[in-house]
This record gives structure tokens, sequence and C-alpha cells, in this order.
């Protein structure tokens, strides 16, 4: 008896539910869906209402929360009353112990992979849009994963050395006619002798106020390349940057070019594959140093100050030249990372360096988990491969008409997918920390007692 | 009298104020070589003001904060370094720094003063033994060259490394956490928390270790280790150890020499015996009967 009297309460609930979080909707779509606003031939503002459309979604609603509350509050609350399980899974410890070598041999052998999947044809597009574009975001994540995720800063202008980066290399390369090995160390150091001047002033702020002045110098570096038209052509940016060579063998189709050197039949994808191995050389390349400093006093420091500066000046820890350095690493990165992107599109403007780039390149650091090499490279697959994946969704035209665009929805999709994964692992994909040094046994910090930093 | 203690920390007339407030108001004392020196008085009696003075976290609004290294002939050359306005000077057996004028990591890095806070601040995210290898930061950043050498593990980092790791251990053993060198700090309990921020301190090889009421919360077993902790740092290192502390079984117990603080002055200064008997310092503790406050203050000089 009191069990079927239960389960009317229980049902009695989900409609009440269902009934509120309706209303809601309702009055959230009422100008959202409900009404239309469209310019006519003459020009005029029309108000057209969709009325249909609107009860369809709020019954779709109705129907999704009344399950909801029905079905999955009470399977989650019984789930959480479940003991978890202690005992580490064989699988699981496999795996970590294996990722990272298969991860490393798979993207050494994915061009040879996407070739002999996609064929010569195919492959440009999956090495191209795929390989160096999810490569460029890794590397400006571990570079940025350095200044926010050790040192604990904040620093929302991350793309104003990747500007730098990349109209260093522009400039020389077309004044001078210097090569790219030659201005690929070079452009990293202009970039972090910048992150070393925007330092100085900057780092005596902390937390919101340290997070504002960095958004601010990303802007004013933006707004220099625009207006200083007569160094950096404004707007219309700067076209006909010299690619790079194979150690001085020019990509083209001449005689002596690379395919003609080396015996093979011209292909524009050769070019495409060296510019994907040296980009995942640069990013190995930060990785590599990443993980030794992290094992440095440095790296040590960068880390003691994300958890407390105080303590770090009380033990003789000079923390405005351990903030220095943090800032410098970062933008040298993102400085090699820019003057490969320059290299590689051989046209660079403003319009690549917008705000949104740093958003994207914070999110990817804050989505994979603040100091997680790993994580930061997945989530860089997840959000740059992610946008990409979206092209390639058309089979959606046939459910949602011809007029649909997939990648017209993708922020609104990410955005989604941002809250989702941020209520699930609210501290990044990875989220705990790697000792650097270990006495007997290195075990995993829980990301509980670890801080973000305060700026 | 024996002869004149050998004097490691000199303060004169060091007043701090914080806009209208005057916090310290003119304390001077001294801190004797080898000695545990306490500096006891009610809450707000300026005492942790006295050690951020010291520690370099603020700069005095007046007063000399003089620091001295190995050989007592040092003294002798104070006056012309205070005049000649530099921060430290050094001779054949000794050195001599003037705190005040220096920043705070300096104070720890060059003149070897280490600290200890009223509330913990270890690095909770990091493990026991990765807490006592950033005490050795200065050292380990000199034998990697700036980071730079060592990144390509020149065989004299990996030997600093190995060798610092070893003075972590000596600690670990000594505060009795070898067994948990690799969990997180902020696992620990508070006890051990506690000591392990005094080891902490005490990588940092400091001639004079300040703590902030390192017995703060601990209950009595935990409070009598913490002792013996200091006695041994006391006698086995050449550190000498200024604390704030309330515990007075911790007082009483360990210091040679303690300093009273009352309203920001100093009310009395002595052997712990002396200290005990005098009516000042029970005045300022105990409070005294409403009839005898105008004799108090005229004997405190209000």
């Amino acid at each position: 008896m009191a069990g079927v009297q239960g389960e009317r309460l229980d049902l009695v609930r989900a409609l009440g539910d269902a009934a509120r979080t309706s209303v809601i909707a309702f009055f959230l779509f009422l100008p959202l869906i409900g009404f239309l606003t469209q310019t006519d031939i003459n020009n005029v503002l029309i108000l057209t209402t969709r009325w249909p459309l609107l009860f369809s979604w709020i019954g779709a609603i109705f129907i999704g929360r009344f399950v909801y509350s029905l079905v999955v509050t009470p399977w989650l609350a019984k789930r959480a009353m479940r003991p978890a399980a202690t005992t580490p899974s064989t699988f699981r410890s496999f795996v970590g112990k294996w990722f990272v070598p298969f991860a490393i041999g798979f993207v050494i052998a994915y061009p040879l992979i996407v070739i002999f999947t996609a064929g010569y044809g195919g492959a440009l597009k999956w090495i191209d849009n795929f390989g160096i574009q999810i490569l460029i975001y890794v590397m400006l994540g571990w570079g940025l994963n350095i200044v926010v995720g050790l040192a604990g800063l904040l620093d929302l202008g991350y793309v104003a050395f990747y500007a730098v980066g990349a109209y260093s290399y522009a400039l020389l390369a077309k004044t001078f006619g210097f090569t790219f090995w030659l201005l690929l160390p070079l452009a990293g150091i202009l970039s972090s002798f910048w992150g070393i001047l925007l330092g100085f002033p900057v780092l005596r702020l902390r937390g919101d106020y340290l997070a504002i002045v960095t958004l601010a110098f990303g802007e004013i570096i933006r707004l220099i390349l625009i207006n200083f038209v007569d160094l950096t052509n404004g707007y219309a940016g700067i076209s006909g940057i010299p690619r790079p060579s194979f150690f001085g063998i020019p990509f083209n189709a001449s005689d002596n070019g690379f395919d003609a050197v080396f015996g093979l039949e011209f292909s524009p994808l050769h070019r495409t594959i060296f510019l994907y191995y040296v980009i995942l050389g640069l990013a190995f390349l930060t990785a590599f140093v990443t993980v030794r400093l992290r094992r440095m006093p440095v790296g040590r420091a960068w880390e003691a100050l994300r958890e407390d500066e105080i303590a770090c000046r009380s033990l003789g820890i000079n923390t405005t030249n351990t903030k220095l350095t943090a800032f410098a690493m970062g933008a040298m990165f993102a400085g090699f990372a820019g003057s490969f992107f320059a290299a590689r599109q051989g046209f660079i403007s403003p319009e690549s360096f917008t705000f949104l780039e740093s958003a994207t390149v914070l999110s990817i650091v804050v989505l994979g988990g603040m100091g997680s090499q790993i994580g930061v490279a997945l989530a860089a697959i997840a959000f740059v491969g992610g946008t990409e994946m979206l092209r390639e969704l058309n089979f959606l035209k046939q459910i949602f008409g011809d007029t649909f665009d997939p990648t017209q929805y993708r922020m609104l999709l990410f955005g989604f997918c941002m809250v989702l994964i941020m209520i699930w692992r609210p501290r990044g994909l990875i989220s705990t920390r790697e000792p650097s040094v270990f006495l007997k046994e290195r075990k995993s910090i829980s990301a509980d007692l670890t801080k973000e930093g305060h700026g | 009298m024996a002869a004149a203690p050998d004097i490691v920390l000199r303060v004169e007339h060091l007043t701090m104020r914080f806009g209208g407030l005057v916090a310290v108001d003119n304390v001077s004392f001294d801190v004797a070589s080898g000695d545990i020196t306490a500096l006891i008085g009610p809450n707000g009696a300026g005492k942790t003001t006295v050690f951020n003075c010291i520690t370099g976290f603020y700069k005095p609004s007046e007063g000399r904060l003089t620091l001295k290294h190995g050989d007592p002939a040092m003294w002798n050359a104070l006056e012309a370094l205070t005049d000649r306005g530099e921060r430290h000077t050094s001779g054949p057996d000794g050195a001599l720094y003037l705190l005040e004028r220096m920043p705070d990591y300096l104070v720890t890095q060059q003149a070897r003063v280490a600290r200890t806070f009223q509330n913990i601040r270890l690095f909770a995210g990091m493990t026991v033994l990765e807490n006592l290898l950033v005490a050795q930061h200065n050292v380990l950043m000199l034998a990697s060259g700036f980071t730079f050498l060592g990144i390509f593990g020149i065989p004299s980092y990996t030997a600093a490394e190995r060798a610092s790791i070893e003075k972590a251990k000596f600690w670990l053993d000594r505060i009795g956490l070898m067994a948990r060198a690799d969990d997180p700090a902020g696992d620990l309990p508070y006890g051990a928390q506690r000591r392990l921020e005094v080891a902490r301190a005490m990588c940092t090889e400091p001639v004079l270790l300040c703590l902030d009421e390192p017995a703060a919360g601990l209950n009595p077993h935990e409070s009598a280790e913490l002792n013996e902790l200091l006695l041994s740092i006391r006698n086995d290192h050449d550190t000498s150890i200024l604390l704030i502390e309330h515990d007075m079984s911790v007082v009483m117990g360990i210091s040679d020499h303690i300093v009273v603080l009352d309203y920001g002055v100093k009310i009395a200064d002595g052997k712990p015996e002396a200290v005990r008997n005098d009516a000042k310092v029970i005045a300022a503790y105990l409070g005294v009967a409403d009839e005898e406050v105008a004799e108090v203050e005229a004997e405190v000089g209000l």
C-alpha cells in the first residue's frame, strides 16, 4: 500500500516539476523561438509568430523533464548511496601506463595513416585542418599552461605573444630574407622579451586585476597591429610570407624543388606533411621542456607560487623573477607557435589575433585541467577537432532540412559541452597533480588540495 | 655575570605605524646567539608586527634591525654600515645585515632569517618532500646554473639535487614524517603540519628561526614533541630561535630569555623566572582590581 502511494507521490512530484520547467521554458522561448523578425521586400521589419515550433519545443521539454525527475533523479540518488569502488581496476592502470607511448606513436604515424585511409586527395584536409590546426593549439595550450596552470597567473592576453611571434617572422622574413629556422628562435626570443616587458609593471597585480591588465595588453598589441600601417599594413595584413623550406630545398614544382630532388611526383601534400612534422616537433619540444622544468627548482617554485605566494617569499624565493620566468617561457612558446602559424598560412592579419583566440586557448587549459599536459592535449583535440568535425556533419541536413548549417551552431554546442564538462569535472579532464619528485612511491595528488592560484 | 652574550639580532627603537595606529612603539631588545627567545604578550600587543618587520614583510616606520653572522667583532662595523646607507657588510669571519633595508625574500636568502606563520602556510597541493625541496630553492637554483645548465642534466645539478633530498630526508626523520614523504602536505594532521613548517624553515639553513605561535592548536602531547624539536634545533644547529607563543608551558619550558609586549610597548625583558614574577606582566595578563588601576598605570607609565 505504502509503495503504491509512494509511486503516486513520485508521479505527482515529477508532473509538477515538468510543469514548472515548461512554464519557465515558455517565457524564455517566447521571445527566442515564438517570434521571428524578418525584413520583407520593402525592407520593413515584420513580426511573424511560430506557435507550432514553440509548443513542440515546450512539449519536448515537458516530456524530457518528466522522465528526468521520474527516472534519472532517483537512479542518481540510489547510485550516490552505493559505496564507491576502491580497488583500482587493472584496465585503468594498463591504460595509464601505455597511453602516452601509444599517443606519441599515433601522432608520429598520423600522416601515413591518413594517406592510407583517405588517399592522396583526401589527406590534405585531415593533415592540415585536423593535424596541424590541433597541434598549434596543443602547443599554445601547453605554453599557457605554464603561466596559468603551473604559476597560477591568469593571463587573458596570451594571443598578444602569438601575434608578436607571427609578425616577427613575417616582417623579418620579408624584409631581410632570413630563413624559417633562424627566425623561429628569434621570434621566440622577441615574444619572451615582450612577455618580460609586460610582466614588469603587471606582476605586482593579483587576481582579477592581473586578468584585466593582460586582457588590455592583448588588445593593445592588436590595435598597434591595426594602426601601425607603415609597418604592419594594418587590416590588410601581410601576404606573401616566405614558406619554410626543407633545409634549403623549397617545396615547389620546379626542378630543384623538394619533389624533384627526392624523385617524387609533385604534390602540395608533401609541404603539408613537412609542416605537420615541424609543428609536431615544436609541440614535443614544448612538452619536453615543460616536463623538465617542472622537476627543476624553477618549476617547483612556479607551483609553490600558485599554492602560496607569501610562503614562497618567506623561503627566500624572489617571486617577481619567478613570475617573470613563467611569463617569458609561456610567451616564448606562443612566439614559436606564432612564427609557425605565419609560415604555414603565408598570410597574417590582425583578424587572427583577437580576444577569442586567447579565450579559446584559456578554455583549452581550463578544460584540460590546469597543470596537466595530457589533459590540455586532449582538450585541444576535443575543442579544435570538435569544431572541425562539425563541418563534416552534413548528414544532419537530411534531418533538419537543406538550410541547416551545423557550423553555425558550433559556439552553441561548445557552450553546452563546456557547461556539461564543468558540471561533470569542475577541475578539468585531468585534475590530479603528479608530484615532481618522490622518495618511494609516486602518488597523484587530488585536485581538492591543489590551489588554482590567485593571480 | 659572565662575559656579555653574543648577540645575533639587535632590535633598536622599532616603531611601526599603520596610519594613526601605533602597533609597535619604540621597542628595543636583543636576541642572544644560541638562545631561544620568546616574545609574549596579550592579543594585539604587536608581536606579529615585530615579526613581520624582522622578516621584511613590513617596512618599519622607524628603528634599526641588525642581524649578525659569525664573529661578534662584526658589531663594531654597525655605525659605519648604517651611515653608508648599504644593506650589509661582511668581514673575514662574519657579516652584518640591516634587515629594515632588505626586501622580504633577501632577508631569508642572504641574512638567513626563516619564519613560520600563525596560520600554517604550507604548499598544500605539493608533497611533504616537495615542500622541503622548495625551501632549498636558492641553493638548487645556483647548482642548476639558473635552470639553463640543469635542463640538460649536468652532473653537478644531479648531485646537488641528491644532496637536497638527503637533507630533506634528515628533517623528515627528525620530525617523524618519513613514512608520509610522498603524501600531499594538506593531508597531514594539524600537529604534523606545524612540525613540517618548522622543518621547511630549517631547510633554508637559517641563522635565526622566527616561529609565530608554533604550538597554537596542538594537544599537550604534540606540544611536548614540539618543545623537544625546538630544543634539539637550538642544541644541534647553529640556529637561534625567536618565538611568539601563548602556550606558557612552551614558553616557560624552553625559553632562555623572554620579551613581553603590551599595546606595542615593551613592558619586561629578562630570564623566565624574572618575567614570571614581574608585576607589570601579571597586570597585563591577568588585569588588576579596579582600585589598583591608577597605581598600576602610574607604575607602567600610562
